[in-house]
This record gives structure tokens, C-alpha cells and sequence, in this order.
């Protein structure tokens, strides 16, 4: 009797994810979202960060005003990467140019840059980089990594070295949290994920209600949790196809690696589009219309994408926007992603977040069947 | 799977059943007790309150007073139990637009759980609701008639012991009208309880018994015959009156309840309680300058109507 019960429960979930999928491939709008979104967004991204930018206005500020910083002022001027516009001998005047936007980029070379050079341990030049460019930021970086050959005594670069790209500080203005591809990969997987996932899933039940299928649903057997799970199923699938398409995309654009296991991510991806799906499906009991449930999910995209550590780091926050930030899964999850992407983190490593990450799709799942009466009013 | 209430005899029953939205009083205690095994109509005007009754007889809204119960369960605590046993067909069209006939089937059969050669059971349903040619075709592009066929279709195939139909021919031609009550009669000939919801006079007059609803309430109840003939009016047909003044003088009379034009001819329904209407009426007439033929004649469904509801109106 309890099995015939829970088989009866299987085919009528299977029955509505079936019947899920099948409108989804008939919807052509939608079926293009599934693949447009994340590609879209990735390359949106990854031009911002991949842009091959060339001279940008730069202002120089030569306190050592040395034969050897002006071959070094010389060398940046040849990667063509830099337009040097600007010359100032007073660091107000350079603040001043940056924060107008006429310079992007500052360079500033310290007094005692030769000495520096030579055996200090301290940076040897300052680039000072408009943060709120990121496009910029990653430019720096790579300013940064430029070799450059540095004449000892005389004869054209006899005995040059190279000099080790640590003695070049970059500093970021405005986005202290220096941002290259293979950081914003990891973080866009959230990311483009909650933005679908709660897209989707917000309108599923919303969308029966406003076509009149609702009336005919809920007169028959179908159990709410029935409805929910089977309604989330396929969404599932679609977040799972939509992760690898961004990996390809990253590794295949960005270099970017997956230096842990790939069953770990996916594992973890999984919980996290649940969670994602569970938020939708809560916002889809709430809306009225799907206009209504559009608007609602992007309610929920604001907090996610400014809070959860992709737009600003996690320590800066207010606590009241760290609190909040704790209540969303994307935080939890950019946890997940970069330890495992970028440092080879187990699952076993974040199970702390991997928790919390299930305990909200638990009670968004169950918030989600306890608000849907299989009524009309 | 046979209640105790079936076996009596009758499926459904309410007793002071209300349903209030805000102010609005949508149904206003209304007291029924439909027999198994027939097919019973609620007729009314758009707004009478038909399509909230059905509601809350399957569940999808509480009653805000009294209580109903079908096969003798409660419509608001045994609803589950009542829906596996229920067919329910809303006045607007309600299965997936996108989703083709086979489809739509298959998905209901399994909410439904059906058992067996599912496939032999849809077959079954196509072959009797004429959809063989659609099997394939999406519903949202189906005419209103092909639209119905399948509703029903999908409304019964867990083969319910009862239908809920909500205005079940309002999008559709003469001919898919004609077709569509023979498979209620060889439904209800099958042992199935029908109730459905109609504004058409003609419809009524076919169902076994009939509720007449006028703002959320039953005015009046029985067999259409048995309604005909007890209609509380006598009905005159005049012939040559057919200008625009006799109607209004007629309407004048305080025992006139209501005055239709059909064509050439006057239907006129006056109170039982004057003796000599057709005298009235012709020395009214005379009076205007107009020689009318009277004659009296039976009462049609929309004469019960009429009076019904105008009773209902000046009782209050
Ligand atoms: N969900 C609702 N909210 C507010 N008023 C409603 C609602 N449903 C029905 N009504 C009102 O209740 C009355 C009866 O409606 P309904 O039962 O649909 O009548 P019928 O089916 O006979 O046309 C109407 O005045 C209608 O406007
Ligand atoms: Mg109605």
C-alpha cells in the first residue's frame, strides 16, 4: 500500500517535469535563454576583462626623474598598452586627473627608484589603476607582469635583468578586490545560475495560473510537493547544461582552470541551482502575474549580485548587509566554486557552506508547498 | 469505493452553502440535493453565482457559510478523497495549449494514476470523442468544438463517477452542441452523476432535473417539465401587434411580468392571480387603436425563468 503510494507519487511527478520540459522545448524564447543568458554573459564579462586595450591615457608622476626611470617610462610607452599624457610632479595633480577620468591609468616612480631597484625589497613603481573600470584592472595586472629589461651601468641592456614582476605594485582604485578572468569565471557560474534558475522557476507556477491550467491542475490528485518537485526537476538539468556550457566558455576563452575534481562541482552546482530553484518556486507562490514574478525575481538578483561578494568583497560589508548576505546562496556558494575551481577544494571542505546551502532549499521548498492551497483563492 | 450516499441515491448535497468575495455575495445559501445517476443543470444568467458553486463543490474555494458534501464526504475536509472520484471540466478551456491531444491524455491519466492498458484507455477516449485525427495536434490550435471534445475527453477518462461541466458549449457550434449532450446522455446512461452549468434554455430543457439561479440564489427547482407546468403565470401569444407602442403599454400593466418579442408575435406573462388577462390585454389594445389576436399558450423554460427571477426580485 505505502510503496503503490509512493509509486503513484513518482508517476505524477515524473508526469509534470515531463510535461514541463515538453512546453519548455516548444517555447522558443525561453528555450534561447537556456543557452543566450550564460553565453551572453560570459562574453559580455570576459570582454571586460580580455579587452585588448591599447593606449590608454595614463598619467606619470617621476619623482625620480632618472636617467634609468625614464627608460623604464620609455619601455612602457613601447607595449603601446599605455598613452603617457600627462606628466606631474605633485601627487594631488594625479588624484586630480584620475579622479576626473582624463587618466585611467597612474604610474608613479618613487624617488629613490634605483635603489629600489637595485636591492630594495619594497615595490619599485606604483601603478595606480581606475578601479571602476574593470576592464582596467586586469589590464594592470598584466602591466605589471610586463618584463622589463633594466640597463645596469652602460652598453645597450649588458647584464639587463629582468625585473621580478613583484616589485611593481599595482594598487586598484574603487575595486580593491583585484579581479582577473579566472576569478570572475567561478563567480559568473553563480551568477548567470541564480539569475536563470530564479527567472525560470518563478514564473512555473504563476504561468499556470495566468494560461487557466491552474483550475484544471488542482482539481485533480496532484499532491503540491508533486507539483513543486516535478516542476523544479527539469530546471535542474537546464543548470546543469548552462554550468558546463560557462566552463567551456572560461577554459576555452579565459584559460580558466578547474584545479579540483569535477564531480566535486558539479556536485555542488547541483545543491546550488536546487537552492536557486527553491527560491523561484517561492517567488512563483507569491506573484499573481508573471509580470509580477519577474519583477520579484530581480528583487531577489539585486541583493545576490551586490552582496554576495562578486561586486564587492565580503569584509568591507556593513554587518547588517553581511547578515543578509548570509540569507542568500550565491555568498555561500561563491565560497564553493572558487575553493573548489581555483584551490582544489573537496566537497568535504565546504560542507559547512554546502549545509546551508540545503537547508535553504529545504524551507524555501517547504515555505513554497505550505503557501500553494490547491485552491482558487 | 461506494459511499453510503450513493447508494441512497443522491451525489450531491448543500445545505445554506454561501460564498461571499468582499461585499459581494456570489452565492447566498442555497440548498441542493442532486440525485446519482442523472443529469442535473444549473441555469442562470452570467454572474448568478453557477461557476463558484462548482468550485466549491470540487474544493478550489471555501464556502464562507454552511456546508455542502459529495458522496456524502465534506467538499472542505475530504476534498482529496472527493477529486480522485470527480471529473471537472472549467468553463474556460484548461488543458495545455502547447501539448497535443495524445499528450494532454497521457499527462491526465497519469495525474489520475490510471491503471492498466493506459494506452487502450486513451485510445478508447479518442475513438469516442472523435480525436483520432488530432492525436498530433496541439490544442492550442484546435477549433472550439475540437477544444470541448477533448476537455471532456480528459474529464473523463479516470472514468469519475462524477462530472463537474461549467458551461461546457458556450464556444461552440449547433452541431458540436448536439453531439456533445448525446455522450452525456451515454455517461449518465453508464451510471455517471452529471452536473452542468448552461445559460442556453434549450440545454436545460434536456437535463433530468434543473436548478434555476439567479443572483446566487436557487429560485426554482425540478424537472423542466414540472417547472413548465407549475410556472406561477398564464402566457398569451398576440398576433398583430407588432409595433412599438404595444409593447410598451402592455409592460405598463402592474400584473404583466414580462413582455418578449418574437417576430410578428407578442409572448406576454401575466400574473395567475388576474382572472381575465386576455380581456385586459385586448381592451388595452383596443384602446390603442390596435385589433390583436390573443391566444393562450404553455409555458417554455424561459417563461419559468422569467418569473422565477422577477419573483425573486419583488419578494425581497
Ligand atoms: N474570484 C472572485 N473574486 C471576486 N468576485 C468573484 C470571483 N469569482 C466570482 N466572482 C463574482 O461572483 C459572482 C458570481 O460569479 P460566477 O460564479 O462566476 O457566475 P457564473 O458562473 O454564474 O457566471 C459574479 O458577480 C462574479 O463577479
Ligand atoms: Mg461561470
Amino acid at each position: 500500500m505505502a510503496t503503490s503510494r509512493f509509486a503513484g507519487s513518482l508517476r505524477r511527478l515524473r508526469a509534470v517535469a515531463r510535461k514541463e520540459v515538453r512546453q519548455l522545448s516548444r517555447d522558443r524564447v525561453t528555450f534561447g535563454m537556456i543557452v543566450g543568458v550564460p553565453l551572453l554573459q560570459i562574453v559580455m564579462f570576459g570582454y571586460a576583462i580580455n579587452f585588448d586595450v591599447r593606449n590608454i591615457a595614463t598619467v606619470v608622476q617621476d619623482l625620480a626623474n632618472s636617467s634609468m626611470s625614464r627608460e623604464f617610462i620609455a619601455q612602457l610607452r613601447a607595449t603601446q598598452i599605455v598613452r603617457v599624457e600627462y606628466t606631474t610632479n605633485s601627487s594631488a595633480e594625479l588624484d586630480r586627473l584620475m579622479r576626473e577620468g582624463r587618466a585611467s591609468v597612474g604610474v608613479v616612480i618613487p624617488r629613490d627608484f634605483e635603489r629600489r631597484l637595485q636591492s630594495d625589497t619594497r615595490p619599485a613603481v606604483q601603478i595606480v589603476v581606475d578601479g571602476s573600470q574593470p576592464s582596467l584592472a586586469a589590464i594592470a595586472a598584466g602591466i605589471a607582469q610586463t618584463p622589463i629589461l633594466v640597463r645596469h651601468g652602460a652598453g645597450p641592456y649588458a647584464g639587463g635583468k629582468r625585473m621580478a614582476p613583484r616589485r611593481i605594485e599595482v594598487r586598484t582604485l574603487y575595486n580593491p578586490e583585484k579581479r582577473t578572468a579566472v576569478q570572475i569565471v567561478p563567480a559568473l557560474i553563480g551568477v548567470i545560475l541564480s539569475m536563470t534558475m530564479v527567472l525560470f522557476t518563478s514564473g512555473a507556477i504563476v504561468r499556470e495560473r495566468e494560461r487557466g491550467n491552474l483550475e484544471l491542475l488542482i482539481a485533480t490528485p496532484l499532491g503540491r510537493l508533486e507539483l513543486m518537485v516535478g516542476k523544479l526537476l527539469p530546471y535542474v538539468g537546464i543548470g546543469l547544461v548552462q554550468t558546463t556550457l560557462i566552463l567551456i566558455v572560461g577554459s576555452a576563452l579565459f584559460n580558466v582552470p578547474v584545479v579540483g575534481g569535477l564531480l566535486s562541482l558539479y556536485a555542488a552546482t547541483l545543491v546550488f541551482i536546487a537552492a536557486s530553484l527553491g527560491l523561484g518556486l517561492f517567488v512563483s507562490t507569491l506573484a499573481q502575474t508573471q509580470f509580477q514574478a519577474f519583477q520579484l525575481a530581480f528583487v531577489t538578483m539585486l541583493p545576490s549580485i551586490l552582496l554576495s561578494g562578486f561586486m564587492f568583497p565580503f569584509e568591507g560589508m556593513p554587518v547588517a548587509a553581511q547578515w543578509i548576505a548570509e540569507l542568500l546562496p550565491l555568498t555561500h556558494f561563491n565560497v564553493i566554486i572558487r575553493g573548489v575551481m581555483l584551490r582544489g577544494a573537496e566537497l568535504g571542505d565546504v560542507w559547512p557552506q554546502l549545509g546551508k546551502l540545503a537547508i535553504f532549499l529545504v524551507v524555501m521548498l517547504g515555505i513554497a508547498v505550505a503557501r500553494f492551497k490547491k485552491r482558487l483563492d | 469505493m461506494s459511499g453510503a450516499a450513493v447508494s441512497s441515491g443522491i451525489a450531491i448535497t448543500a445545505r445554506q452553502l454561501t460564498r461571499k468575495f468582499g461585499d459581494k455575495v456570489a452565492v447566498d445559501h442555497i440548498d441542493l440535493d442532486i440525485p446519482s445517476g442523472r443529469i442535473y443543470g444549473f441555469l442562470g444568467p452570467n454572474g448568478s453565482g453557477k461557476s463558484t458553486t462548482l468550485r466549491m463543490l470540487c474544493g478550489m474555494l471555501l464556502p464562507s457559510d454552511g456546508h455542502a458534501e459529495v458522496f456524502g464526504l465534506s467538499v472542505v475536509k475530504d476534498a482529496e478523497a472527493i477529486r480522485r472520484r470527480l471529473g471537472y471540466m472549467p468553463q474556460k478551456f484548461s488543458l495545455w495549449e502547447d501539448l497535443t491531444t495524445d499528450e494532454n491524455l497521457q499527462f491526465i491519466a497519469d495525474l489520475y494514476g490510471l491503471e492498466g492498458d493506459v494506452g487502450a484507455r486513451i485510445a478508447q477516449a479518442r475513438a469516442t470523442y472523435d480525436l483520432e485525427s488530432l492525436r498530433r495536434q496541439r490544442a492550442g490550435t484546435m477549433s472550439g468544438g475540437q477544444k470541448q471534445r477533448l476537455a471532456l475527453a480528459a474529464a473523463t477518462l479516470h472514468a469519475p463517477e462524477l462530472l463537474l461541466l461549467d458551461e461546457p458549449t458556450s464556444a461552440v457550434d449547433p452541431q458540436s452542441r448536439r453531439d456533445f449532450w448525446e455522450r452525456l446522455f451515454e455517461l449518465a446512461e453508464a451510471g455517471a452523476t452529471i452536473l452542468v452549468s448552461t445559460h442556453y434554455m434549450d440545454e436545460a430543457e434536456r437535463c433530468h432535473g434543473l436548478a434555476i439561479i439567479a443572483d446566487g440564489r436557487v429560485v426554482a427547482e425540478g424537472t423542466p417539465r414540472a417547472l413548465m407546468e407549475s410556472v406561477d403565470a398564464d402566457i398569451f401569444e398576440i398576433e398583430g401587434a407588432d409595433g412599438s407602442e404595444a409593447p410598451r403599454v402592455i409592460r405598463e400593466l402592474p400584473w404583466v411580468h414580462g413582455v418578449t418579442q418574437l417576430g410578428i408575435r407578442l409572448r406576454v406573462l401575466a400574473d395567475r392571480s388576474t382572472k381575465d388577462a386576455a380581456e385586459q390585454l385586448r381592451a388595452l389594445l383596443a384602446r390603442h387603436g390596435i385589433d390583436a389576436r390573443i391566444e393562450r399558450t404553455d409555458a417554455s423554460l424561459e417563461d419559468v425563468f422569467v418569473v422565477s427571477t422577477r419573483r425573486e426580485k419583488r419578494g425581497d
